[in-house]
């Protein structure tokens, strides 16, 4: 009985241990979005300078499509630009943008100096859409489905990997 | 010896003395008033004073998102501005404390609030330190009580009584 107790102690310090541990590998940087399986947010943004089309959350619905928030001072965001490129090349899934946080013209001139993937664009300078989306920086992807709902939030780039193994199985899932 | 107690009170060594430690003492009482930097700027804060002051305080309790260990009241971070602007916003449009609040927690979840709900989730969280401390205790108190219960050794018979009584006064 004196030896169990004397071991509880170390027993605890040893499940305190691992559950550190375990909790180390988790990112808590990575905040999950509360959005998931709930409606995309209501917005309607106009046009960037430069572009006669703006991004409103009506235009999404009825089909798979991503909403990819970005901006030109954002250096994440010019390390996954040729895949949405590419992406948009191939047709494979609609993909709109949102410009957070850039002066009148600066993004309009990123994307000529890097090219366009986005069907329409939104300009988010005053930074309130981003805030309903819940982002916490760039750049962010929201998975849209059919009916209008945030399925997934991509934290980070997209790389090719991601869109690999976890976009593009998504993607054809909510498709049907 | 008189030599040097006269040398330590000289006048002469005293002000040396305040002269080289006494700027570091007066560094050191300055830190002692130090507080946090606020980065809510004027052009952010509402006219209203109590309005103000309930936003203020409401900000010292939500987490930037972006810089996290920082308070929404303390980051310089530009998203932490935008959502102490949309804080002031609500509060300006007539919500509650805990409307204001829910708001942000409503997009960013419970992360963004620095001290965690008391509810089922977080009651571990909450409560491990008391236990923590009443586990320690009970543990303590059983490892003292086997201690006081345990025998004294033997008393020496007159045979190792004088034993000993050598072997001391060899060593000795």
């Amino acid at each position: 009985m004196k030896r169990l107790v004397l071991l509880a102690p170390l027993a605890l310090f040893v499940a305190i241990g691992l559950a550190f541990a375990v909790g180390l590998t988790r990112d808590p940087s990575r905040i999950p979005s509360t959005l998931i399986d709930r409606p995309l947010p209501e917005f309607d943004l106009p046009p960037i300078q430069g572009f006669d089309k703006g991004l409103a959350s009506a235009d999404l619905k009825g089909e798979v499509a991503l909403i990819n928030v970005f901006g030109s001072w954002c250096v994440s965001c010019l390390l996954e630009h040729p895949v949405l490129l590419a992406l948009s090349k191939e047709n494979a899934v609609p993909i709109y943008g949102v410009n957070w946080k850039d002066e009148p013209g600066a993004g309009a001139a990123w994307l000529a100096r890097h090219g366009n993937p986005y069907q329409r664009i939104g300009d988010d300078s005053a930074g309130r859409v981003v805030i309903d989306l819940g982002v916490t920086g760039a750049p962010e992807t929201f998975v849209i489905d059919r009916e209008g709902r945030v399925r997934y939030k991509q934290v980070g780039p997209i790389t090719r990997e991601v869109w690999e193994k976890k976009l593009r199985p998504m993607i054809e899932e909510l498709r049907g | 010896m008189l030599c040097r107690n006269r040398e330590k009170s000289h006048p002469e060594e005293r002000r040396r003395r305040v002269a080289k430690d006494g700027p570091l003492a007066a560094v050191l009482a300055l830190f002692l008033l130090m507080s946090p930097a606020f980065a809510v700027e004027p052009d952010e804060m509402l006219a209203d004073p109590a309005l103000e002051a309930r936003a203020e305080a409401l900000e010292k309790e939500l987490r930037c998102v972006v810089c996290q260990s920082e308070s929404l009241a303390e980051s310089n971070a530009p998203l932490a501005k935008d959502m102490r602007r949309i804080l002031r916003e609500q509060i300006k449009a007539g919500a509650s404390d805990e409307k204001a609040v829910a708001f942000l927690v409503d997009r960013y979840g419970d992360y963004v609030l620095l001290r965690p709900r008391f509810e089922g989730k977080t009651l571990l969280l909450w409560t491990f330190p008391l236990l923590a401390v009443v586990l320690g205790g009970l543990g303590a108190a059983f490892y003292l009580r086997a201690q006081r219960g345990g025998t004294a050794p033997a008393p020496l018979d007159e045979a190792e009584e004088a034993r000993l009584k050598k072997i001391l006064n060899e060593r000795a």
